[in-house]
């Protein structure tokens, strides 16, 4: 099939950019988005022009490097499917595909379709860990865990970090993100000493990275390839009131 | 790092501010006053209802509430603050919002939205619009003065009267129509919206949530609406 | 003059070298640790949970990597599990049968004392991720389940559903990330090593170039750690992610640290076949299928009818029929070689023959598709996904991929090279897993040389080491940035006709047909005669668009690709030096009647670590014999 792309290409952080057009020609079903990305890159080159500039890895759905706006959805068209998992064959001869970069403050364009997630590294380091050092943990089985428990907080824990929830949504929220963070630790025994503390610090770092508000539409549940739930934003809202509570009374 | 552990503790205070400075506290000021004045406006359309029960229900049921002025005024307080609150806070979060993705998409689906969520701003500001001349017609009685010279046969003020005579004014009744729906669609969203944002919804209640939600708006659409309409079909004289 | 390899083993009885050690060790004192600088090359398992490590412990550590986070290595895309001796099954599992089944499972070309402190550490492993919050799969009386993976007859492995290397890649990247924010750790993301800088013989820092600006900088330590993974996409087609590189430990390699047993490659039975030229990366499908999957090819040549067109009897059962016993579930490379061999007799399905299939049917029929929904449904989406036909109707096609190298630059029993001061974790080494790694093994290795072994032993450098640290405009620093530069300007200025995938995809095809999954000495030697000639051509006619002082993605590439074209020369040579079968190198001259591999450990029993001694040189062999003093050698057997 062949396809018509319009594509963002921009420089650098500090030029501004702008849609490019590229026809990709002869693109097989079986190839996955980023290989028909590849094949338009491989032309580009043999020409002395420079690739289409775009994050990935692992292009099996688990790195979460990935991270293309697809004709206005995040990953593109197919539910939890990260964009190295779409195959071509969901498009038709003759489509015409738009592929921008996040958009998000916080995620500033590095180049092309690269953007910049370092704030959500920040936000883990401002708390989304257990505070125990190498050495010294009492046996695995010391603290018996119920399955539900376990499961749910793998669940939130299966978070890839691609940012496609903030991608998705109309104020570029970061909050499913954080609160998958939150939620996989506050539901595990390990995680609930530090519970308040964690809440309250990860919250202000991702205000203080410029992310918007919630506006409970559920856009990142929609677009985030690993099925991460609005729950775990209810859950998130629940212990940060919580501990803003105890913080207040105590 | 004993200091930061500390540090997040706060007096009682300093807690209230640094829930109003953050996104997730903002959101439960939204959510406790658009739920206060959710629950107003369902206790205010029981009382408007009155209306089809007879002049003398609804003009007693009006003395009634202004008789008791501490209680008039604590309420009035109590609605006038999660008003103002409620429309700072919108305000301030639309500006983070917007703040946060400076460069627009040249093409964007906001997947799973609704018309209702999209439009929060709008059905907001409009529903700010229409209460203050709502105010101004039937609190304040400025918009037409002779309001306040009605009186029924038991000399109270005449709230029945002022009703159809300002529902009779088709311009007044399309607004007033115009406005209670667009309050249903904002309720439509928010009234499951607020539970989520104070953090008391699960996947398992959800379908509840917003199902309670949706008919909740339209009752309120119905009960609202069917008084214009039944002033201006005549139904009610 | 060859380099004399000192593996400083303990002395003492197998099972109590390791605590003598720790016992013996030399330490830093405390207030004198934040002297010590370490620079940590890679945050995958191994480097994440070292450059955390030695945080707590109050180094001062600088970490790099080039994805934007550290919770992106390639080790985030590990399924099975961990391998741990927990014995928690009371299923007869211990510290020593680990051990064994590793030294078996390496085909006894490993060292016995390395092996053996893996399994001993590897139960605080666990220990530690759980503390993390790792959440393991659970039973419902809430303690940690276990399953039987590759073929161990016990259950020894801890998983996390199928995503086992993320959730424990995550939590060694928290433990990272809580070190960042508490400042010991400084983080370069995006950025790539590029060379490693030599003061008097040991290692004193690196060159690297940050992704983004394009700036070439020196970082100076008192340590270099190299946790910078496999090579497996020498191959260009594997199951490693896209950016696995072999640019680090070549550099050091370069540098005089030796490369140990390069030839040993493992490659995974069960991944997606090549759908076309397009294909950039193989996917894995877990080894589990081959539990209710029967593997079959049609009898016929030239059989094009739809799978479930072609009865019963016109079907060839192969590994059932070759392998009674184990039929289906015969080892990783015994599975592999045998789809090879079916395909090159041109009984291969799909496209470009060379796809075998894995069919779910009698499994189906037998329990029902609900059941076997629930076993594999997510590969069976997964799979859907990718090939675009449904499992559950048609038979899976699979074909065997490059997975994993097992070797690695050459370390002693504390994990230090060859070179003073260069430390390597991880798959970088040549690690502990002989010519074979055991499924779920490679996740326990890397957190063990990670979280236990390195953080201890480096201790002992430190402790003795009497120069410290240079600054990092030092002449030898200044040297080795000129010469990535110009390296960098030199790739750019080629300006060929040829694109760097196109040599990397070139390579690997010579690779994967003349130095894959069957070796023999002529494929070797035609293989070693056009290695060379692709990497000249490489280095005329390569175009590599776009400048230095930017990001720059084919610069990024161009500069692995030919550092790939290099190191698949050494991995020939040492194919082709070791004239016998084990493990992950079958050399066809050497098997059995059967097929199977045959070793020659009279001959063989020794690790090869290769000296650099020039580009198209042959490097220089020292041989460190391999003594097996608890185990005794065996031939395995899988009829
Ligand atoms: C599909 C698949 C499934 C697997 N499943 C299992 C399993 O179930 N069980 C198991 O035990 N093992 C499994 N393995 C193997 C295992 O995942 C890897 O061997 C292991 O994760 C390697 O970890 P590592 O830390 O050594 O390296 P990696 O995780 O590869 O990390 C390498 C790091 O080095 C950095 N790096 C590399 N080069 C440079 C450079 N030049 N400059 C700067 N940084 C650099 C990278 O950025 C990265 O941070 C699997 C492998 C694959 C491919
Ligand atoms: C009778 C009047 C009103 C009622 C009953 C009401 C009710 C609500 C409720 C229940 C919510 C959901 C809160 C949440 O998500 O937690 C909400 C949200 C909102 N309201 Fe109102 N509201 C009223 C008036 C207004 C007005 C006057 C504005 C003016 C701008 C406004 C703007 C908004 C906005 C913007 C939101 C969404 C905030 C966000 O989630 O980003 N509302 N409202
Ligand atoms: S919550 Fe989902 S969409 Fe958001 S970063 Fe995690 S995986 Fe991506
Ligand atoms: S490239 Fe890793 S998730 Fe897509």
């Amino acid at each position: 099939m062949n396809l018509t792309l319009r594509i963002w290409r921009q420089k650098n952080a500090n030029t501004p950019g702008e849609f490019v057009t590229y026809e990709a020609k002869d693109v097989s079903p079986d190839m996955s988005f980023l290989e028909m990305l590849d094949v338009v890159n491989e032309e580009l080159m043999r020409r002395g022009e420079e690739p289409i500039a775009f994050d990935n890895d692992c292009r099996e759905g688990i790195c979460g490097m990935c991270s293309l706006m697809i004709n206005g959805v995040p990953h593109g068209p197919l539910p939890q499917t990260a964009t190295c998992q779409l195959h071509m064959r969901v498009y038709k001869d003759g489509d015409a595909i738009t592929i921008e970069p996040w958009r998000a403050a916080p995620f500033p364009v590095i180049k092309d379709l690269i953007v910049d997630r370092s704030a959500f590294d920040r936000i883990i380091q401002s708390g989304g860990y257990v505070s125990v050092s190498t050495g010294g943990a009492p046996d695995g089985n010391t603290l018996p865990i119920p399955k539900d428990d376990a499961d749910r907080a793998f669940d939130a824990a299966a978070c890839i970090g691609c940012g496609a929830c903030v991608a998705a949504c109309k104020n570029a929220s970061a909050v499913l993100f954080t609160s998958a963070k939150i939620s996989h630790l506050a539901l595990m025994p390990q995680g609930k000493v530090e519970q308040d503390r964690r809440v309250l610090k990860m919250v202000a770092q991702m205000d203080e990275e410029g992310f918007g508000a919630c506006t409970n539409i559920g856009s990142c549940e929609a677009a985030c390839p690993k099925g991460i739930t609005l729950d775990n934003i209810a859950r998130m809202n629940r212990l940060y009131l919580k501990a803003s509570v105890k913080s207040g009374l105590e | 790092m004993a200091a930061t552990a500390r540090s997040l503790r706060a007096s009682f205070s300093g807690v209230l501010m640094r829930l109003w400075r953050s996104s997730l506290g903002k959101k439960y000021v939204m959510a406790v006053t658009g739920l206060i004045l959710f629950a107003f406006v369902v206790g205010h359309l029981l009382g408007n209802l009155l209306i089809f029960a007879g002049r003398t229900q609804i003009n007693e049921y009006a003395q009634v509430l202004k008789s008791n002025l501490p209680l008039l005024w604590s309420a009035r307080l109590v609605l006038l603050v999660s008003v103002v609150l409620h429309v700072v806070a919108a305000s301030q979060l639309a500006h983070t919002d917007r703040r946060a993705r400076r460069i627009r998409y040249s093409k964007f689906h906001i997947l799973d939205s609704t018309l209702a969520n999209r439009t929060l701003i709008v059905s907001g500001l409009v529903i700010l619009g229409f209460v203050i001349f709502h105010l101004a017609q039937f609190t304040l009685l400025v918009v037409d003065r002779s309001y306040a010279t009605l009186v029924d046969a038991a000399g109270r003020h005449d709230v029945h009267r002022m009703m159809i005579e300002g529902f009779q004014n088709p311009v007044v009744s399309v607004f007033y129509i115009i406005s209670v729906a667009l309050l249903s669609l904002h309720l439509s969203h928010g009234v499951a919206s607020s539970f989520q944002s104070l953090g008391a919804r699960s996947k398992k209640i959800e379908w509840n949530l917003k199902r309670v939600s949706l008919i909740v708006a339209i009752v309120l659409f119905a009960g609202f609406a069917s008084i214009p309409v039944a002033v201006l079909t005549g139904l009610v004289k | 003059m060859s380099i004399k390899l000192n593996s400083k083993i303990p002395a003492g009885p197998l099972d109590d070298k390791w605590t003598r050690y720790r016992q013996e060790m030399k330490l830093v004192n405390p207030a004198n640790k934040r002297k010590f600088d370490v620079i940590v090359v890679g945050t995958g398992l191994a480097g994440a949970s070292a450059a955390a490590t030695f945080g707590e412990l109050g180094y001062n550590v600088k970490a790099f990597c080039f994805q934007d986070s550290p919770r992106r290595a390639h080790s985030i895309a590990a399924q099975g599990g961990i391998n741990a001796a927990k014995n928690y099954r009371n299923d007869g599992d211990s510290v020593y049968r680990l051990f064994y089944d590793t030294i078996k499972g390496g085909d006894f070309r490993s060292r016995e004392a390395n092996v053996y402190r893996l399994a001993e550490v590897s139960v605080h492993i666990i220990d530690q991720c759980v503390a993390q919050g790792v959440p393991f799969a659970r039973e419902y009386g809430g303690l940690l389940d276990n399953r039987s993976f590759g073929g161990a007859q016990v259950s020894r492995t801890f998983y996390a559903r199928g995503q086992t290397g993320q959730q424990l890649l995550l939590g060694a990247y928290q433990a990272l990330e809580r070190q960042i924010h508490l400042g010991s750790v400084k983080m370069y993301p995006r950025t790539e090593m590029l060379d490693i800088v030599l003061i008097d013989g040991q290692a004193k820092g690196i060159i690297a170039r940050d992704l983004v600006t394009g700036k070439i900088e020196a970082h100076s330590a008192n340590a270099v750690v190299l946790a910078t993974g496999g090579y497996g996409n020498v191959f260009f087609l594997s199951t490693n992610a896209k950016g696995c590189n072999v640019t680090a430990t070549y550099r050091a390699f370069k540098k005089g640290a030796l490369f140990a047993n390069p030839c040993y490659t493992q490659i995974h039975p069960t991944c997606i076949p090549v759908s076309g030229d397009h294909q950039s990366k193989l996917t894995l499908m877990s080894e589990s299928l081959r539990n209710d999957g029967r593997v079959w090819v049609p009898k016929k040549l030239g059989d094009n009818r739809h799978p479930g067109q072609i009865p019963d009897d016109a079907r060839d059962y192969y590994l059932e029929r070759k392998y009674p016993s184990y039929g289906n579930l015969a080892p990783r490379d015994i599975a592999s070689r045998a789809a090879k061999q079916v395909c090159d007799e041109g009984r291969g399905v799909g496209p470009g023959g060379r796809g075998v299939y894995l069919d779910f049917s009698d499994a189906i029929n037998r329990f029902g598709k609900h059941k076997i929904e629930e076993r594999y449904g997510n590969l069976f989406e997964m799979y859907e996904r990718i090939t675009g036909e449904n499992a559950y109707e048609q038979p899976m096609r699979i074909y065997p991929a490059v997975h994993y190298t097992m070797g690695g630059l050459w370390v002693d029993y504390e994990l230090m090279s060859n070179i003073p001061g260069l430390f390597v974790i991880g798959e970088a080494n040549f690690s502990d897993h002989g010519a074979n790694r055991l499924g779920a093994s490679a996740l326990m290795q890397g957190l063990a040389d990670g979280y236990f072994v390195l953080p201890q032993t480096i201790a002992g450098y430190f402790a003795g080491q009497k120069n410290g640290r240079y600054p990092n405009d030092h002449p030898e620093f200044r040297k080795a940035e000129e010469e990535a530069r110009s390296r960098i300007n030199k790739l750019l200025s080629i300006k060929g006709k040829r694109t760097v995938a196109d040599f990397h995809r070139e390579l690997g095809k010579l690779m994967w047909d003349d130095v894959g999954m069957a070796r023999t000495e002529a494929s070797l030697k035609q293989a070693l005669k056009r290695i060379p000639e692709i990497r000249h051509e490489f280095w005329e006619n390569v175009n590599v668009p776009g400048s230095a002082s930017e990001l720059n993605t084919a610069l990024e590439y161009a500069g692995r690709v030919a550092d790939f074209l290099e190191f698949a020369q050494l991995l020939a040579y040492d194919a082709l030096e070791r004239e016998e079968s084990c493990g992950g190198h079958f050399r066809e001259e050497y098997q059995t009647e059967d097929g199977e591999a045959l070793r020659n450990d009279e001959k063989f029993s020794y690790v090869a670590a290769w000296e650099f001694k020039g580009v198209d040189q042959f490097p220089e062999l020292t041989k460190e014999p391999l003594v097996y003093e608890e185990v005794r050698m065996t031939q395995r057997s899988y009829k």
